[in-house]
Order: C-alpha cells, then sequence, then structure tokens
C-alpha cells in the first residue's frame, strides 16, 4: 500500500456508486476534483469508448478539457478520474495500467450484477511499472445511507 | 519558439506550470525541446519504441495532429500547442474472472472464464485425481472448477494437438473439443503421440477419444469431423473459451487467427518446422494477433511444410505443451501470459528466445480500423490453388505415369532418370538406374545431362520434379518428361516391395 490517502465526502462516494450502477452493465466513467487529496466534487462523464462499454471507458479530449474547466470553476483540481469495473474486481487492469497517467487519483468501483461494492484507489508508480493502491478514507461528513448524486 | 499547455497530471514535471516554452520548427523539435528541459515528461509521453502513447494528444491550435502532419505538423511562432490527456481504462476483455479474489501478480486480474458462467462442485474422484493442483495456492479448487466448467478447441489431432490435448485432458479441461478429418498414417506415428500403430487407417478423432478418455473419463469430448472452412469455423469456435491453433499451414492459421480476432477468442499458437518451433497467445483483446505479425503471408512454396522439410518427433511435444500451459494459464487465470511475447525455441541449441510484439493499430483485422471484418477465402490469400480433383488425363508432352515409365523400360528404351530428392531421401527408396541429382544442384550441374537423351524427372510427389523439369526445358532441354505422382505412385503402382515415406 502506498502512502498515498485520498479522502472523499460521502457525496462523492454515493454519487460514484449511484453512476457505476445506472451503467451497468457498462463501465461509468468521470472526474474527481477537490484539492490537497481531498475529493469534494465529482464530475460525471460520457463513457466514448469504441471497444464495447462492458469492459472498457474511455474518457475523450474534449471531455477531459471539460472537466478541468469544471475544476477550475469549482474553485479545485483535477485530482483524477473514477471509472466500474462490472461484475469484475476493483483492482487495476493491464489495460489501467497501460494507459494511466501519472499523479494522478484512479477510483475503482467494483458492481457485482448491478450493485456497487468494493471501492479502491490507485496511483501510478513514477517508472509506470506498476499501480499502488492508496488508502482512501471517507470524509467527516461520511455516514452510510446514499445522498443525492452530485452528477456534473 | 512556442506555448505548450501542460495537463495537470504532467505539472510536477514543469515545476508546477501550465505553459511552457520551447522551441521548435515542427511538433517533434517543439516536443524533443520540451522533454529535455523536462526530462520527467518523457516516460509518460512516449513508449518504449520512442512513439508517442497512444493516449497522448497533441492539439496544434483546435487541431489534432493525427489529422494534420502528425509530429511533422509545422508550428509556428504565435501557435499553442496542448498536451490533452484521453483517460482510458477498463476491466478486462477476453474473459473475466469468476471471482473477485485478487489475483497474484501485477497488474491485477487478467484472465478467467467469463464470469457467468456456471461452475460446478468437484466430486470426491475429482478431488483426488486433482490433488497435485488442489494443494497448490496458485491453483487450488476455485482454478480447478474453472478448468472442469471451461471448454477448449483443439484445431488439429496431430503433432502439436495430440500432446496438448493429452495434458488438457489429464489437467482437467471440462470439454475439449478437437477439429480434424484425417486418418492415422504409419508417417504420424513418430510424433502425433495420441495415435498409436493399431489406430493406422482409423479417424483420428476416433483414436483421440479413445486415448483421452482413458486418460480422464471426466472430460468430454467434441468431436468435429470437418475441415475448417470459413463458413463453419465462426460456428465451430463460438462455443468455447480458448482455441488452441495445431495447424500445418498458412491458409488454416490465418483462418484460426482472424475467427479468433473476430469472437475475441484466445488463440494459444505453435507451429513447428523441422527443429524450431514458435509458440504465443494471440488475438486477446489488448494484446497482437497473427497478422500483427505476419500482415501477409509468405509466397506459395517459399516455407516448406512438414511433410516435405521434415520435422523432430519430439518438437511438436514441446510447443504443444507450451500452449496447453497458455490455455490452462488462461482459463484459471495466473501467471504471465505469452501475450505479446513471440517465443522460439531451437532443439538443436536448445535455446528459447523471445521476441517481444506489439498490436499494431494498422492491423487489418485487429486493428482501430480493420479491412477484414468477416473472413475470407484464405486459399486464395495466400495464393494456393486448391487442390483440384485428381486429373485423371496426362498430359503425355511433359508427363509419364509410373506405369508407363516401367512398360518402356521394360522395353528397352534408353531413359535417362533423374531423382531430384535430397540424399537422405535417395537411400529410402529408388527408381533402379536412377541418378541422383538434388532439386537446388539443377542448376549448377545440369550440363552433366545430354540434351539428345529423352530425361525422366521425378521427386517424391511429384511437385519438386516439376519445378526442374521448368528449368531444364527452359535451358534447352527439350525431351523432359515428369514422372506423376512420384516415387510414391512408383512404389504403389510398380514396385511395392520398396518402403514409403
Amino acid at each position: 500500500m502506498s502512502s498515498q490517502r485520498l479522502t472523499i465526502t460521502s457525496e462523492v462516494d454515493s454519487a460514484i456508486r449511484q453512476h457505476g450502477q445506472e451503467t451497468y452493465p457498462h463501465e461509468c466513467c468521470g472526474a474527481l476534483v477537490g484539492r490537497d487529496g481531498a475529493v469534494t466534487a465529482v464530475v460525471a462523464l460520457p463513457n466514448t469508448t469504441d471497444e464495447g462499454p462492458r469492459r472498457r471507458f474511455m474518457v475523450r479530449p474534449s471531455d477531459y478539457q471539460l472537466a478541468e474547466r469544471r475544476a477550475t470553476e469549482l474553485g479545485g483540481e483535477l485530482l483524477g478520474f473514477y471509472h466500474s469495473h462490472p461484475d469484475h474486481p476493483a483492482r487495476p487492469s493491464q489495460y489501467d495500467l497501460d494507459h494511466a497517467w501519472p499523479n494522478f487519483a484512479y477510483i475503482i468501483v467494483a458492481v457485482a450484477t448491478g450493485v456497487a461494492g468494493d471501492m479502491t484507489v490507485w496511483y501510478l508508480q513514477e517508472d509506470r511499472s506498476r499501480f499502488e493502491e492508496g488508502s482512501l478514507n471517507h470524509g467527516e461528513n461520511s455516514h452510510p445511507d446514499p445522498t443525492p448524486a452530485v452528477h456534473g | 519558439m512556442a506555448k505548450i499547455l501542460i495537463p495537470t497530471p504532467l505539472r510536477p514535471y514543469t515545476d508546477k506550470q501550465d505553459a511552457v516554452d520551447a522551441s521548435g520548427a515542427t511538433v517533434g523539435e517543439l516536443l524533443s525541446d520540451l522533454t529535455t528541459k523536462h526530462a520527467g515528461l518523457k516516460a509518460h509521453l512516449y513508449n518504449e519504441q520512442g512513439k508517442l502513447r497512444s493516449f497522448v494528444n497533441i492539439y496544434v491550435n483546435d487541431e489534432d495532429i493525427r489529422y494534420l502532419q502528425k509530429e511533422q505538423t509545422s508550428v509556428k511562432a504565435d501557435d499553442t500547442v496542448s498536451i490533452i490527456p484521453s483517460v482510458a481504462g477498463g476491466a478486462e476483455t477476453t474473459l473475466a474472472p469468476v471471482s473477485p479474489k485478487p489475483q497474484s501478480g501485477e497488474g491485477g486480474a487478467r484472465t478467467g472464464l467469463h464470469p457467468e458462467r456456471e461452475l460446478s462442485e468437484l466430486t470426491n474422484e475429482e478431488v483426488k485425481r486433482y490433488s497435485r493442483h488442489l494443494i497448490m495456492p496458485e491453483v487450488g479448487v476455485e482454478a480447478q472448477k474453472k478448468l472442469k466448467a471451461s471448454r477448449v478447441l483443439c484445431i488439429g489431432a496431430g503433432g502439436l494437438g495430440s500432446p496438448a490435448a493429452l495434458y488438457l485432458a489429464a489437467a482437467g479441461v471440462g470439454t475439449l473439443g478437437i477439429v480434424d478429418f484425417d486418418t492415422v498414417d504409419f508417417s504420424n506415428l513418430q510424433r502425433q503421440i495420441l495415435h498409436g500403430t493399431p489406430d493406422v487407417g482409423r479417424s483420428k478423432l476416433a483414436s483421440a477419444k479413445d486415448k483421452l478418455t482413458a486418460i480422464n473419463p471426466n472430460v468430454k469430448i467434441e468431436l468435429h469431423e470437418t475441415a475448417l472452412t470459413s463458413a463453419n469455423a465462426l460456428e465451430l469456435f463460438a462455443p468455447y473459451d480458448v482455441i488452441l491453433d495445431g495447424t500445418d499451414n498458412f491458409p488454416t492459421r490465418y483462418l484460426v487467427n482472424d475467427a479468433c480476432v473476430l469472437l475475441g477468442k484466445p488463440n494459444a499458437y505453435g507451429s513447428i518446422f523441422r527443429f524450431e518451433g514458435q509458440a504465443s497467445v494471440f488475438a486477446t483483446k489488448d494484446g497482437p494477433c497473427y497478422r500483427c505479425l505476419y500482415p501477409e503471408p509468405p509466397p506459395p512454396g517459399l516455407v516448406p511444410s512438414c511433410a516435405e522439410g521434415g520435422v523432430l518427433g519430439v518438437l511438436p511435444g514441446m510447443i504443444g505443451i507450451i500452449q496447453a500451459t497458455e490455455a490452462i494459464k488462461l482459463i484459471i487465470g495466473v501467471g504471465e501470459p505469452l501475450i505479446g511475447r513471440f517465443l522460439i525455441y531451437d532443439a538443436l541449441k536448445m535455446k528459447f528466445r523471445e521476441l517481444k510484439l506489439r498490436k499494431d493499430p494498422d492491423c487489418p483485422v485487429c486493428g482501430t480500423h480493420p479491412t477484414v471484418t468477416k473472413l475470407i477465402d484464405y486459399e486464395q490469400f495466400c495464393g494456393v490453388v486448391p487442390a483440384a480433383p485428381e486429373p485423371a488425363a496426362v498430359n503425355h508432352a511433359t508427363e509419364i505415369t509410373s506405369v508407363e515409365l516401367k512398360q518402356r523400360l521394360d522395353r528397352g528404351d534408353k531413359l535417362k532418370i533423374v531423382d531430384v530428392r535430397e540424399p537422405n531421401e535417395y537411400q529410402i527408396n529408388r527408381i533402379p538406374g536412377s541418378e541422383l541429382i538434388p532439386l537446388g544442384d539443377i542448376p549448377k550441374r545440369y550440363e552433366e545431362l545430354n540434351k539428345n537423351d529423352e530425361i525422366v524427372v521425378h521427386c517424391k510427389m511429384g511437385g519438386r520434379s516439376a519445378k526442374a523439369a521448368d528449368f531444364l526445358r527452359s535451358v534447352g532441354f527439350t525431351k523432359v518428361l515428369n514422372l506423376k505422382g512420384g516415387i510414391l505412385d512408383w512404389v504403389d503402382k510398380v514396385d511395392p516391395s520398396q518402403p514409403k515415406y
């Protein structure tokens, strides 16, 4: 486990889970916005993969730029991205690794048979050799019952 | 000098600046200057081959350089160059793991069976049988159940298919399909260990089923007694998880590859020739396919088959077992599959070499803009003329049959018989009175022959000697006849006392 920590609010947590459940059995994706390792908002983005959304997601350049603009508007920075693994563990795949950007947090939520389960966060190692799992913490407001989703 | 906009994840390498200046007249020169000044960027922008990574997008003003002149796109001082990420990822594609239990190795889950596949419990007999698997933490009960639920299709029950099928059955693959339409021949027994001497003349499938069932009666054997064609390949492959290519010819090899790509089925590939074998895993979703390596087949006749060039009998054992190993790893999702790696084995040197293979974005079948989207005519693609039905008529101007040859020799006709095979073949059998001049030596030795003589050339089956006859005619010989069907036909019809090979 790396020393990297990411804190998410309960709103962010439930927004990611709900997004993953809505797009099931396809993968969802979106941007993480916040500051200093604390995610305060998410920007849900369309999955534009042309390789089959059950097993892939793609944020195209124009949506990436939109995410950066939204982050600035929200007074934060782009901290990373989230995506779901439908019927698949919340662990990065080789494909995730091959396409990863450094210094971003990658949240993966496993959605098994339509229900969001494990959520993990990963960071690309500087030499691109692998992902290290970070610790995902819930912020002070975190409580178990779902609150309205904060979709961008 | 132009301004380059840096995206958030790369700013740690540019002292937190979101824009930096770099000099150069083209995008390539600008980026080269940029990565010289900010060395940390290089690994994230370029891959090991020095090409821009696929998820790195470079825009000049609002245009993606892919639609301009790529890295040769010229840049003026007032242009803005942006590095814009695509963000991509996803779960594995080829075969998803059954359970969300962490997989060994870096990078997490890779392969396994489709998650919807139902797994059944192992019987007590199976627990006993597979106990050496079950006590290994990398395999265990879960993986054994995956093997039991899995379906593997072997293309061919020959040199490669034999060892592969024997081990896959022993390992507990639940359903083993085999495609073959051949019968067992004596010349198969030196390497095709599914078949024994009493099986000569039987169908290979019947023989295979007996052997495999004897090893493991739990395995369901599905026999497909047919030639694999473009018309039936997709339907045959569809119910299987992994295809094991044990074919011995290019048209079928391309057919298996393309069908695997179109269906998204991994292809545990192997091939053998003389003392050398090759193996890889093709057509996984992210990995290269056979066409990424060889977009086009070799010209027909350039690469000889095992029937022409021979093969060391134990060689397919080695390669077939590598294919079976890869099939098992793909099913249970452990280890590092032979994806993107091309293994070459040299039995004489007893050395393995490994080449790195990349998925070719321009690959005609698995690339980003495929031109092959359905199965084609592979005989035509490989320039092979389909074997016409044996023509009854003999062209008497250029050919002679073995019976006619015998009659003319018995009449005392003066014929010069030239055997164009290799010396080791000549040791096995020969036509009395023939002279050995291997095909490769004909161009430098043809002057030993007399143009006034009537010459009969022959080889094993008639192919090489046809080339020799063509050559001799091209240098002025007018009385050259090719022995139709070669020495095999001679042994069959004239001299059955001699051995065939």
